[in-house]
């Protein structure tokens, strides 16, 4: 038989609302199945602490250089509106506001999502499609343990570490900055700095790394162990793993900020 | 074209090893097994024919529980595979060697890697000199045994089915399933292929399940044959029993295969 008469498929909304509340609603199980399997031996500990410096090594690089960056033109940029108002003394304080409750873990997370998230989905999306996920099934191997578990574990792990290290490098390259303008210590600029933040900011600053990385893992695993359709599903899987957890991030930002305000003002 | 004889072997037809009975199996609206039956004894090759798109892959990942058949009972070394709870499922598939269609080589790997793994994540007693050993038996018994530092991806396709069964034989299965062993590889390989396949069976005593569109393939390793027509087993017999038969599509299959 050449044709087969295919049925009118219905759908509730419509083509693209329905896809959208299956994948929300799969990614959900996806979700809950690692918290299942997160609690359960074997736990693959080398495999996790090589992923660490794979996320690491990949995006070392780009953080350093953004980081240091950021501290530099922040700081440039600041000082004239500053002096304006005769306070460029708050320099150090302004700039670890920023780099801490904000610019630190956005900028790195979004490098990582780019980076890691990105070389996560196409890692997992061609083992999918060329069957490897599977061939580890038949060895008796559990591959979400094995490849999913692992990831998502070292991108929650090591993004906020990288965190600490751009908002720590962003810090020095405000530093250089301001000690060429006055000679402040680098003792002092950073007891200036820090005078103004509160433990809420830096427990704020640390929550939203560790959900930007998990969010970064859990995005880039899911596109890719889900792949479809060969090598062009690959190329998707990475591709989406990076808009999808760069939109992700952004909504979390916000959600967190506004959560972490409501908790200050009380 | 090479028959097949055996030095010391026999086959137990007393004792199933696979048995699936009346099993249904369709992506959506697309209706791949309707109704598929097969026995397989205990050390017996059977081969598995039919035309691209029939369901012989399908087939065999229902044995290894990577599908799920819609119907029907798929049953593998005395368990019910569908029913099993996850840590029976491994249990399970520990005894069979699966080999794919596409080798399905772990590429971040190098091949002594590729061929520990599945020690190395089972057998968490072994030491490394006796996994070392383990390595070094399937790699000869592949004759690849200088290529074990390297990626996959400096392997020829042929030398990568090599190095896929012999991943597959390291656990020393009981049962083999090949999916299209000889694809896309020269009358030669091939043929070193079909005595692998040949030596696996005589050697451990496994029962296998070749799939195949090669003919030649199949009547070198064959103990009986299945041909798949429409989403059942049209036939099953000896090669010269099935190919007997005057069904049309069976002797187009076996014509293409032979340019008369
Ligand atoms: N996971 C899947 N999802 C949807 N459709 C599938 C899936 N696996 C197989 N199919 C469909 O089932 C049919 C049979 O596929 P299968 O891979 O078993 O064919 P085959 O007999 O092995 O062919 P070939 O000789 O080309 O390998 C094909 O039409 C394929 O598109
Ligand atoms: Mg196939």
């Amino acid at each position: 038989m050449f044709f087969t008469r295919s049925r009118p498929k219905r759908y509730v909304f419509s083509k693209g609302i329905d896809d959208m509340l299956i994948g929300v609603y799969n990614a959900y199980l996806f979700v809950g199945r690692f918290f299942r399997e997160l609690f359960r031996s074997p736990l693959h500990i080398r495999v996790v602490i090589d992923q660490c410096f794979e996320v690491g090594l990949r995006s070392l690089t780009l953080i350093t250089l953004t980081g240091f960056v950021t501290g530099v033109v922040f700081t440039k940029q600041s000082r004239p509106s500053l002096e304006v108002f005769g306070a460029a003394s708050w320099l150090p304080s302004l700039i670890s506001i920023a780099l801490v409750r904000a610019l630190g873990s956005l900028v790195t997370a979004l490098i990582c999502a780019g980076k890691v998230g990105s070389s996560i989905g196409a890692e997992l999306g061609s083992m999918r499609v060329t069957e490897q996920i599977d061939a580890m099934e038949v060895s008796a191997v559990n591959p979400f343990k094995y490849l999913v578990v692992t990831r998502v574990l070292a991108t929650t792990i090591a993004v906020p570490i990288l965190s600490l290290y751009c908002t720590f490098v962003g810090l020095l390259g405000s530093y250089m900055n301001v000690h060429a303008h006055e000679d402040t210590s680098f003792i002092s600029f950073f007891e200036n700095g820090f005078s103004t933040l509160s433990f809420i900011d830096l427990f704020t600053a640390v929550f939203k790394s560790i959900l930007f990385g998990f969010t970064i893992g859990i995005i880039g695993t899911y596109k890719g162990y889900n792949a479809t359709q060969g090598t062009r599903g690959v190329g998707r899987a990475a591709n989406q793993a990076v808009v999808l957890s760069m939109f992700l991030i952004f909504i979390e930002e916000i959600v967190v900020v506004q959560v972490s305000n409501w908790i200050k003002f009380f | 074209m090479v028959e097949k004889h055996y030095i010391h072997h026999t086959i137990n037809k007393e004792e199933k090893v696979i048995s699936i009975r009346e099993v249904y199996k369709s992506f959506g609206e697309l209706d791949v097994l309707k109704g598929v039956n097969l026995d397989v004894y205990k050390g017996e090759n059977i081969v598995v024919l039919g035309r691209s798109g029939t369901g012989k892959s399908v087939l065999i990942k229902l044995l290894v529980g990577l599908l799920v058949q819609d119907k029907g009972t798929v049953n593998v070394l005395g368990q019910e595979v569908s029913k099993l709870k996850e840590k029976d499922l491994n249990a399970l598939r520990l005894r069979i060697g699966f080999s794919f269609q596409n080798s399905a080589l772990y590429d971040s790997m190098n091949i002594r890697q590729n061929l520990e793994f599945p020690l190395v994540m089972n057998r968490k007693h072994l030491t490394k000199k006796e996994v070392d050993m383990a390595v070094d038996e399937v790699l000869d018994a592949v004759g690849l045994k200088d290529k074990k530092e390297q990626l996959p991806s400096d392997l020829s396709g042929g030398q990568r089915k090599r190095i896929g069964i012999a991943r597959t034989l390291i656990l020393k299965p009981e049962i083999m399933l090949y999916d299209e062993p000889t694809s896309g590889l020269d009358p030669i390989t091939s043929t070193e292929i079909n005595e692998l396949i040949n030596e696996v069976q005589e050697q451990y005593n496994t029962s296998s399940i070749i799939i195949t569109h090669d003919l030649t393939c199949a009547k070198a390793t064959a103990d009986r044959v299945a041909m798949l027509l429409d989403g059942t087993f049209a036939s099953v017999g000896s090669f010269e029993e099935v190919f007997a038969i005057q069904e049309e599509r069976i002797q187009s299959f076996y014509n293409y295969n032979f340019v008369k």
